[in-house]
């Protein structure tokens, strides 16, 4: 998985800034963003995560044309046997996330995203057998090539699904 | 508004109301912004009868962004370098978050922190450290 083309947009910003409740000017006004140190309008820190909106192959956004898992007529468009569809798709639940900031992206950068494996390890559960931890860690890079951020994310997913029945 | 490192002391503290009784509108607003659209966070009838829980639950990555504001609140905007979190409990729609920030050690133009978000039960939700420049 990767992303091609991440362009920090004023909108989506100010979007993303609503949606964490934060009303900081420095996340819409512009005027006010350059008068400060950071010259401009920057991103949050967890900003970067949105990136998935510009990820051709991301699982968890809906398709025109095609079923999604979320409910309309019946509780999931998945078919018959949609169980661990919430809990399980997209390699489980997020346990971690982590950002190392080279620098803060400003409106108007546009990054690409690469994403690797990092450690993966195991742990024993009580319920649902085998807790596998795999990190991916995102480098974010500008249209300079430069790294902005890197981002390591940790999943766990259960060896069988927790039993339900 | 960035912190200076002459007035920081290991183990200062400071806490932070952060949202007082989530609204399932913000975590729909959150997926919006986000783009992760995992119907547990934001459909009801999936997040009960199909995954199984009481009710739809915030995007860990909402609670990490919430936290966050708070962080650039007390460092200053564009000042972190790291900051990174554990998502040790799942919060809930009409749950009311907390977080406290603790100054952990601090250099000559950079401060560690531990941040602590907890809800209206005194159950942690997220654990997190962080690190920014300072004047």
């Amino acid at each position: 998985m990767a992303v091609d083309r991440f362009p920090i947009e004023e909108g989506h910003v100010m979007m993303f800034a609503r949606a964490i409740g934060d009303d900081n000017p420095i996340y819409h006004d512009r005027e006010y963003a350059a008068s400060t140190e950071c010259e401009g309008i920057v991103a949050p820190p967890t900003f970067v995560q949105s990136s998935n909106q510009f990820d051709p192959d991301y699982t968890m956004r809906p398709r025109t044309g095609q079923a999604w898992f979320g409910s309309g007529r019946t509780p999931t468009g998945a078919g018959k046997d949609p169980r661990g569809g919430g809990r399980r798709l997209g390699g489980g639940l997020h346990a971690e996330q982590r950002f190392e900031y080279h620098r803060h992206p400003r409106v108007g950068d546009v990054l690409t995203a690469t994403k690797r494996p990092g450690k993966a390890w195991e742990k024993q559960g009580r319920r649902s057998g085998k807790l596998l931890f795999r990190e991916t860690i995102t480098e974010y890079r500008d249209q300079n090539g430069e790294l902005v951020v890197t981002a390591t994310g940790v999943g766990v997913s259960t060896e069988r699904p927790v039993d339900r029945d | 508004m960035a912190l200076k490192a002459a007035g920081l002391r290991v183990g200062d503290t400071h806490t932070e109301r952060l949202v007082e009784d989530l609204t399932r509108t913000q975590i729909v607003q959150y997926a919006g912004a986000s783009g992760d659209f995992n119907p547990v966070h934001t459909d009801e009838l999936f997040a009960r009868e199909v995954a199984g829980y009481p009710t739809v639950f915030a995007h860990g990555m909402l609670t990490m962004g919430i936290t966050g504001r708070m962080l650039t609140d007390y460092v200053g905007d564009g000042r972190l370098t790291k900051y990174g979190a554990r998502f040790t409990s799942q919060v809930w729609p009409g749950d009311t978050l907390d977080a406290t920030v603790t100054i952990t050690a601090v250099g000559d133009n950079f401060v560690e922190l531990a941040v602590s978000t907890v809800n209206q039960d005194g159950v942690e939700v997220l654990k997190a450290t962080a690190e920014a420049r300072v004047d």
